[in-house]
């Protein structure tokens, strides 16, 4: 839990900060606030017996709790922070933006993030849940002058408290059937009574839940709102949406569904999650398809990487959080790569569209080979870590047969998203028209692109590394 | 410690690959040079040491994803050492024909030459079944920005249609790969063997199901009819080097697809489908001579008749008969060897007049009367003429499919009628008869052109007159195939 005090007090720090140097070396103190609460992370997987001794077994009465894997999703969401800050430096120059805020802001999403992660109780997941949907709410609109920021900001708030709705009234359901918001208890008997009463109370607020998370995750028949917002938002709250948002919401998920497992057959949940999937597989990868602006084609792109991550949950054997985990941390660093070099390029050229990117090849090598791996990772070409992923979550998912149609669905659907992301790449090397203007990176900027490169080749290469994190 | 050559066959390329690319055009092109010939020797030396017997040899491993079980294998057979060889001899070849000042960045053209070389040599030396995978998308990434980069007209839609039709095919063999892996034990779970054993316990159906998921990649690959609508685009669009590559050796990984990954795994899938698979390998062969004759422009006359040349290939594979594999084998290097001959001609007569329509050229022998030789003998190698390498494949190939069925013969058979046809007659119109116009003329061919054609018009007199040491060397492998093909 040091991370999440740390990233609290931090986040004051720097809104103090931004009082004080104006926006000056915020995006240093924050990236710096991030790394430190890497490093608590990992301190805490590290030394669980330390831990312990301090806490007396649990923090909170264990309303949290910060095991490995919580650790890793954690850690995962913190690595997607710290490649995406280093973006918002084109606010330093911009008279009316308040760069501390939305460093702040952004600290404080991730907080909330780390308790989704981390929650035992589900008081703890919506608390989390709230702090990280209300930060990324005033993200979104941060931009005040734009009439598309101010769209998706009140778009994305009025389905976001809706969802927030159904999913307080599936805890309540729960909770008048358990008698306890606590997940160990989720399998028991009434707490109230004493005893075993029918599940079916418990049965309607999972469902109720489901679909909430599933909301946050932008999963269809759930992800209407996902296109405008993603599109609206500033590109840089963009990538911290479709990153951090996502990998919090599915570990939430995965957590939930966990807590239950013992109580229903999973064919209970399987059915809603299943026919969530192949619609998240085939919207997301077909209107991705159609889309001419970049930015909204990682949107769709961004629900269809969902539709695999579900397959991950769908399996559901001992393997589920390894493949989720490592699935979320490629989907992250290329899609933070892939927003990023968007930014970067979208300021030299303000149109949509594949435009700003044409002749890139030419232009800027660097910053276009950069692109082309992550759009490699995220279309899953050997080589990349999209492609160990997708090669985890499939060889889990094809070993039980009840999934074998929907993995058909899914490669199908691959060989799609390849379309679409080679159309990009093509663009960048193939053709002629050279968009005007050199692009400024900035040291943290070609710091976060050039890690998040090497990780992804890392990770397509030698996936064991991730080994020595533990 | 003990340097691992099928390793360096690999390691070799890539690195050199990366450093040619980045580095300035003259550095480039003898970096690029040096590195391809010294593969080359690297495996002359493998090939010395080579026993013909059917075993896993100069094999390397090493865990790989230990969490999987998925480890990275190497070995060479006799039924890899002959796409190798071919990839190894031709690559310096191709490279000997690239003139600099032809590409707009030569260096990022040679350097991506080399990966893709790396990427061949993995599909053609894995033994596990992802690092295949890796190697044939590895391969692929490559020649994605050469004929984007470096091609004609219409580039980048004929690129993306060309590389969304090959990941299409890819993805459906990862899904029958991964069904298969997902059923196997062990710590090295994907390794050839283990997958084959477990892939053969398999019911009908389902190995019915793997044929078509594995035979997609194979089949676009090659091409097969009628998963070839990318290729004659693709061919005509890629630049010389990048056409060389793509027929010259990509098309080899579809024929060795089959034979390593196709054949072995899924018997009953393959005693089930083989009758559709003939069928279709005939219709392909007929219509694309059919399509060759009608051909006025040189380069798509070439691709067509290359397409017409696989699908004999994919008809004497699925015979199922000794000679028809061995066959394949064989005119896998015999139409290697041409079929770059003949692009580099192609090239030759594009650079220098600037069109390659029938119509629009003649008399170009009066040019350069070596030029006219090459050309002659690469057109008598692929017409199969008896002493030329293109008559042992055929012949054998022929043989085997009339042992399996005389009628399928045939019409195979028409390949060679055809291929007379349009070849002859394009030799004809491009370098007989008068020349059309006088002030332009077939630029010369430089040192490294004559040194590449005249290796390439060894090969096609040696393959043609000796071919025995070729045939020792896969006949053992070759027999231990077709007893895993067929036997039940």
């Amino acid at each position: 839990m040091i991370a999440i005090g740390l990233l609290s007090l931090l986040g004051i720090l720097v809104l103090f900060m931004g009082m004080i140097t104006g926006r000056k070396g915020i995006i240093g103190a924050t990236s710096f606030s991030i790394l430190l609460a890497l490093a608590g992370v990992f301190y805490e997987i590290r030394n669980p017996e330390a831990l312990e001794a301090a806490y007396a077994s649990a923090y909170m009465n264990g309303m949290m709790e910060m095991g490995t894997a919580s650790g890793l999703f954690a850690a995962v969401i913190l690595t997607c922070g710290l490649i995406i800050v280093p973006f918002a430096k084109a606010y330093e120059r911009q008279e009316h933006a308040q760069l501390a805020e939305y460093c702040a802001l952004m600290l404080w999403a991730m907080a909330g993030a780390v308790m989704m992660v981390t929650y035992r109780n589900l008081i703890m997941l919506f608390v989390g849940l709230e702090i990280l949907s209300i930060s990324v709410y005033i993200l979104t609109g941060s931009d005040k002058r734009n009439v598309r920021s101010n769209e998706a900001a009140l778009k994305y708030f009025l389905m976001g408290s809706f969802a927030t709705g159904i999913l307080l009234f599936g805890f309540a359901l729960i909770y008048g059937s358990a008698g306890s918001f606590y997940l160990d208890q989720m399998a028991g008997p009434d707490l109230f009574s004493g005893q075993d009463i029918p599940v079916d109370l418990r049965m309607a607020g999972m469902v109720l839940v489901i679909i909430g998370l599933l909301f946050k995750v932008s999963a269809a028949p759930f992800h209407f709102w996902t296109p405008d917002v993603y599109e609206g938002a500033p590109t840089v709250f963009t990538a911290f949406m479709s990153t951090v948002v996502k990998t919090a919401g599915f570990a939430a998920l995965l957590i939930f569904l966990e807590a239950f497992s013992t109580l229903f057959d999973h064919i209970f949940w399987f059915q809603i999650l299943a026919v969530s999937t192949v619609l998240t597989l085939l919207i997301g990868n077909l209107l991705a398809l159609v889309q001419s602006s970049f930015k909204r084609m990682l949107a769709y792109s961004g629900i269809s990487h969902a539709g695999y991550m579900l397959i991950a949950l769908l399996a559901f054997s001992a393997d589920t959080v390894n493949n989720l985990l490592f699935y979320s941390l490629s989907y992250g660093l290329a899609t933070a790569t892939a927003f990023g070099v968007l930014i970067l390029v979208g300021n030299r050229h303000q149109t949509e569209g594949l435009d700003p990117l044409r002749g890139l090849g030419k232009d800027e090598p660097l910053l276009a080979f950069i692109l082309t791996v992550a759009l490699a990772s995220l279309g899953g070409i050997p080589l990349t870590a999209g492609f160990v992923g997708k090669l985890f979550i499939f060889s889990d998912a094809l070993s039980n047969p009840a999934i074998l149609a929907i993995s058909v669905v899914a490669i199908i659907m691959s060989t799609v998203s390849v379309y679409y992301y080679f159309k990009v790449v093509a663009a960048m090397y193939m053709s002629d028209k050279v968009a005007p203007g050199r692009v400024q990176v900035s040291l943290g900027q070609q710091v976060a692109l050039w890690g998040a490169t090497a990780g992804t080749f890392a990770l397509g290469l030698a996936p064991g590394i991730l080994r020595l994190f533990l | 410690m003990e340097i691992s050559y099928s390793l360096l066959l690999i390691l070799l390329p890539l690195l050199s690959g990366v450093v040619t690319a980045t580095s300035p055009a003259n550095v480039a092109k003898s970096v690029a040079r040096l590195s391809s010939l010294i593969t080359f020797g690297i495996f002359v030396l493998m090939l010395q040491g080579f026993v013909a017997d059917a075993s896993w040899q100069y094999t390397y491993e090493t865990p790989w994803i230990q969490d999987l079980g998925i480890s990275f294998k190497l070995g060479l057979d006799g039924i890899s050492l002959i796409p190798l060889l071919l990839t190894t001899l031709l690559v310096p070849i191709i490279l000997n024909t690239i003139r600099l000042s032809d590409y707009g960045r030569p260096s990022v053209l040679l350097g991506l030459i080399l990966m893709m070389q790396a990427g061949l040599a993995t599909v053609f030396l894995a033994r596990s079944a992802f690092l295949f995978y890796l190697g044939w998308e590895a391969a692929l990434i490559p020649i994605f920005f050469i004929s984007g980069m470096f091609g004609g007209e219409l580039r980048q839609q004929v690129t993306l249609k060309f590389f969304i039709y090959t990941v299409a095919g890819s993805l459906l063999m990862l899904l029958a790969l991964i069904y298969i892996f997902a059923h196997t034990t062990g710590p090295a779970r994907d390794d050839f063997e283990v997958m084959a054993g477990v892939a053969r316990s398999f019911d009908g159906t389902v190995q019915c199901w793997l044929f078509w998921g594995l035979f997609a990649a194979f089949a676009i690959k090659m091409p097969l009819f009628p998963f070839h609508t990318w290729q004659p685009d693709a061919y005509a669009v890629s630049p010389a080097p990048g056409t060389m590559m793509l027929s010259g050796i990509m098309l080899k990984m579809g024929v060795y697809g089959v034979l390593r990954w196709l054949l072995p795994l899924v018997p009953l899938g393959v005693a089930e489908n083989k009758e559709l698979v003939l069928l279709l390998s005939v219709i392909g062969i007929v219509y694309g001579s059919i399509i060759a004759v009608k051909q006025s422009d040189i380069k798509r006359i070439v691709a067509y008749s290359s397409f017409a040349h696989v699908g004999l290939m994919s008809a004497a594979m699925f015979s199922l008969t000794l000679s028809g594999l061995t066959g394949t084998l064989i005119q896998m290097l015999s139409h290697g060897v041409t079929v770059v001959g003949l692009f580099f001609v192609v090239e030759h007569v594009e650079r220098s007049l600037g069109r390659r329509e029938v119509g629009s050229l003649g008399g170009l022998t009066k040019d350069s009367a070596a030029f006219s030789i090459y050309f002659m003998v690469m057109l008598l190698g692929s017409v199969a003429l008896p002493l030329t390498s293109g008559f042992v494949g055929e012949f054998m190939m022929l043989y085997g499919l009339s042992e399996y069925n005389l009628y399928l013969a045939l019409f195979a058979g028409a390949t060679v009628i055809f291929s007379a046809v349009y070849m002859l007659r394009m030799f004809q119109t491009v370098l007989l008869g008068q020349k059309l116009d006088t002030d332009a003329s077939l630029r010369p061919l430089n040192l490294g052109e004559n040194i590449a054609l005249v290796s390439l018009c060894v090969l096609v007199f040696w393959i043609g007159i000796y071919p025995s040491p070729f045939l020792q060397l896969v006949e053992p492998a070759v027999e231990k195939l077709l007893a895993q093909a067929v036997a039940q």
